[in-house]
């Protein structure tokens, strides 16, 4: 080895342990639409290290005020954005990200001493907290922005690694009261099922990265998300006082906008008004729309019978005669909503829109 | 609109799987190739369904431009979802430019065909059933498309859907033609539509047998539908529809009825022996949706400009499909009696512009009863001097490109 060469070496080394601190791990990798690799621990953004759950130190962990539920999964979620770019802020809209940023989901569960899933969990969000002995990885779900638009793949977790899955897949696992639970993984039209915010253009789009869901103060890094993105220079524009939803089960936050955050994280992404779901005429997003629109003695369109035999999506004072109530209710996939995503009744999110439809005023005449 | 981006080695796959029309990828199922080939299509595939019965657990989705899914026939290529576990369609499709022909879809736990958002539309030869036949636990909608436009169903065959076995809601320049609607709650149901024309079908045996409808709150209110040259008979069914859906307010034995629509000429059909009425028009006030419902300030809950000519009538009236109407007709005809062939709410608009007709007949000796539901059934009866006009007619629908 020439000196010349050993100094290339040692300056190699140094630069990979000062960018990556440590060389077991790789940087993120970009791979275009026509050559997406089948294993997810290529992409370098999350992989499993031994037992470990491992994030790439140039990914942002983060989580959002109140999540969409997903029968009960717990989710880590990064997002990488290409050194020296930044997303930018919207108040309302979805941050712009520039081509090359990655977003990713990872959905896992808590086992029980016979491996059986558990719907209860002490997690605080902390990546390193996860590990594959105390934990089921079911999925990890990418969306990767491309010059042409954002696009969503699905990686289905098998043994310590996560595979790519075009058509996604029903997961028949057991939770810890025994019961089965018929997970499913989203194919990739699947994905454009909640993420086409706009049904009309088609066009996919991350539906966290707003300001309303990031805006919270995490324990992972005890200070505000927004506030943190911008001190990692991936987030810049950002104007105050920038909205934010509630947690859905912070009591310390009034019934409307916990209900209100609820809906819109849930429903919102058809039920707006250029979603998918505008065919009904409901409107569930964080805005303000007509009474009407929101539900209130609204009656269904062409809700067969997922309306349950109710006349209107809010009878104010009434959730047992709301169609709102009863589809959130149902686990039959004929009747219930949101139609994908979930095979359980979320119990607790029910009880709130019920709850905050029990205080409403006003009567359908 | 939904054309996304592929993934090379798979849709190449696929691709292969479509071109070759042979069904079946090496190493994979037909069911697990065909959602393959669904799921990374390219405009122009044409994604071919062999002869044979095939298994789902759950819903197909298509969202790329410019596809074909191709059967082998109703009767030989079937899609078959019974214990379906997720979602909430058999096939769901988003895109334009989307044919699908000669295939069946059975016993989906919700719709069986839904294409929501999409232009040039072909649903053609397709069968949806349940196959247990009419229950208020079938999937609501047979065929469904939704705010389309430029679409054309043809040929198709929708049996014990629990709302409507054809359905097209909030769409424009629609054909509907040459399809068998049977034992539905609603054969077929024209709903929020701008420009249909429905004909040569055979709606019998259905709760009621095509439907014209507006619905409040909806962003598309429809007008200008044509229903002509269709069989309408033994709509008679008992409904079986979901208490509190629009289509349970129809009252069983309805061969065609307007509810809240405007400019709708009927003509040339062959209605006969529908035991509430051949032809039921009425306002939203009294479509019996389970109840009394607001109704949003900025709809027009009126039919108005229906013109309804030259069809050939019989039988039908005899028993009335809920008990209001049954102590009517009792009332006015005798319980052995029968309403005449067209029967109206009579609820007009108060506001109504002078010039504006309501309802058109001329219909030989048909006659039409209001039985004044507005003022509690006082002023029922026949005064066919009213429904002596005629409404502009309307042009027939061309679809571009056919």
């Amino acid at each position: 080895m020439n000196e010349l060469t050993r100094t290339k070496v040692t300056v190699a080394f140094w630069l990979c342990a000062a960018l990556l601190s440590g060389c077991g791990q790789g940087e993120v990798k970009h791979f275009n639409t026509d050559d997406y690799p089948q294993a997810l621990s290529d992409w370098g953004v999350i992989e499993l290290q031994g037992e470990h759950l491992k994030v790439n130190d140039s990914a942002v962990v983060y989580d959002l005020n109140t999540a969409l539920f997903s029968d009960y999964a717990l989710k880590l979620r990064t997002v990488f954005v290409p050194n020296g770019e930044s997303a930018a802020y919207h108040p309302t809209d979805t941050f712009a990200m520039p081509v090359g940023s990655i977003i990713s989901k990872t959905f896992f569960y808590p086992k029980d001493a016979k491996g059986r899933l558990m719907t209860t969990s002490t997690w605080q969000g902390n990546p390193m907290d996860i590990s594959s002995t105390t934990h089921q990885l079911v999925e990890t779900r990418l969306l990767v922005k491309q010059t042409e638009g954002w696009d969503a793949l699905s990686y289905i977790w098998q043994g310590d690694e996560a595979y790519l899955s075009v058509t996604g897949k029903l997961q028949r696992l057991t939770l810890a009261n025994d019961q089965p639970l018929n997970y499913l993984v989203p194919s990739r039209n699947q994905c454009a099922s909640c993420h086409a915010t706009n049904h009309t253009t088609g066009e996919l789009r991350p539906i966290g990265i707003k300001a309303r869901h990031l805006n919270r103060t995490t324990s992972l890094y005890q200070e505000n998300q927004l506030a943190h993105w911008q001190s990692k220079g991936i987030l810049q524009g950002v104007t105050e006082p920038a909205p934010a939803n509630a947690l859905w089960d912070d009591t310390s936050a009034s019934l409307n906008h916990r209900a209100r955050s609820y809906l819109d994280i849930n429903c919102g992404h058809c039920h707006n008004p250029a979603g998918a779901a505008d065919t009904s005429g409901l409107l569930l997003d964080y805005e303000d729309h007509p009474r009407t629109a929101m539900g209130y003695c609204k009656p269904p369109i062409a809700a067969g019978k997922g309306s349950g035999g109710r006349l209107y999506s809010i009878v104010p004072g009434h959730p047992e005669a709301s169609i709102l109530s009863f589809r959130l209710e149902t686990n039959n996939p004929a009747m219930m909503m949101p139609e994908l995503g979930r095979s359980l009744v979320h119990s607790e999110g029910v009880k709130l829109v019920s709850s905050w439809i029990a205080q409403l005023e006003g009567e359908c005449i | 609109m939904m054309n996304s981006n592929a993934i090379k080695l798979l849709s190449t796959l696929a691709v292969s799987v479509a071109i070759s029309a042979c069904s079946q990828a090496p190493g994979l199922s037909f069911p697990d190739s065909f959602r393959q080939a669904l799921e990374t299509a390219k405009p122009g595939d044409v994604i071919t369904v062999p002869e044979g019965t095939f298994a789902f657990d759950r819903s197909l989705i298509l969202n790329t431009d410019g596809v074909t899914i191709r059967g082998q026939g109703m009767e030989k290529s079937i899609l078959s979802f019974k214990g379906q576990i997720a979602g909430a369609e058999g096939l769901s499709v988003s895109a334009n430019d989307f044919t699908i022909e000669d295939l069946a879809i059975e016993d989906t736990v919700g719709d069986a065909l839904k294409v929501n958002e999409g232009n040039n539309i072909v649903i053609r030869r397709i069968r949806t059933e349940w196959t247990n036949g009419p229950d208020v636990n079938n999937g609501a909608y047979g065929i469904y498309p939704v705010q389309t436009t430029n679409v054309l169903i043809e040929g198709n065959v929708a049996i014990a859907a629990s709302d409507a076995g054809v359905y097209v809601g909030q769409s424009k320049q629609v054909i509907v033609r040459n399809n068998r609607a049977e034992f539905n709650v609603a054969g077929i149901e024209v709903e929020n539509t701008i420009g249909a024309d429905v004909y040569q079908n055979v709606a019998n045996n259905n709760t009621g047998g095509i439907l014209v409808f507006n619905m409040p709150s909806i962003p598309q209110r429809g007008y200008a539908t044509r229903v002509y040259d269709n069989d309408v008979n033994n709509n008679n069914t008992a409904n079986f529809a979901a208490p509190g859906t629009a289509v349970s307010g129809v009252p069983a034995g309805s061969g065609i009825m307007v509810n809240s629509n405007d400019q709708v000429e009927i003509f040339n059909n062959r209605i006969a022996d529908n035991n509430t009425a051949n032809i039921l028009i009425s306002s939203y006030f009294s479509a019996n949706y389970a109840g009394q419902r607001t109704l949003a300030a900025e709809f027009d809950p009126y039919p108005e400009e229906i013109f309804i000519y030259d069809n050939t009538f019989s039988g039908g009236g005899t028993a009335p499909g809920f008990d209001y109407l049954v102590q009517l007709r009792d009332a006015i005809y005798g319980p052995s009696g029968a309403f005449p062939d067209i029967i109206w709410d009579g609820i007009i608009d108060p506001n109504k512009p002078e010039d504006k007709q309501v309802i058109c007949v001329a219909n030989g000796d048909a006659q039409l009863l209001s039985i004044d539901a507005g003022n509690e059934f006082n002023d029922a009866g026949v005064d066919m001097q009213k429904h002596n006009c005629t409404v502009a007619k309307l042009a027939p629908i061309e679809l571009a490109g056919s």
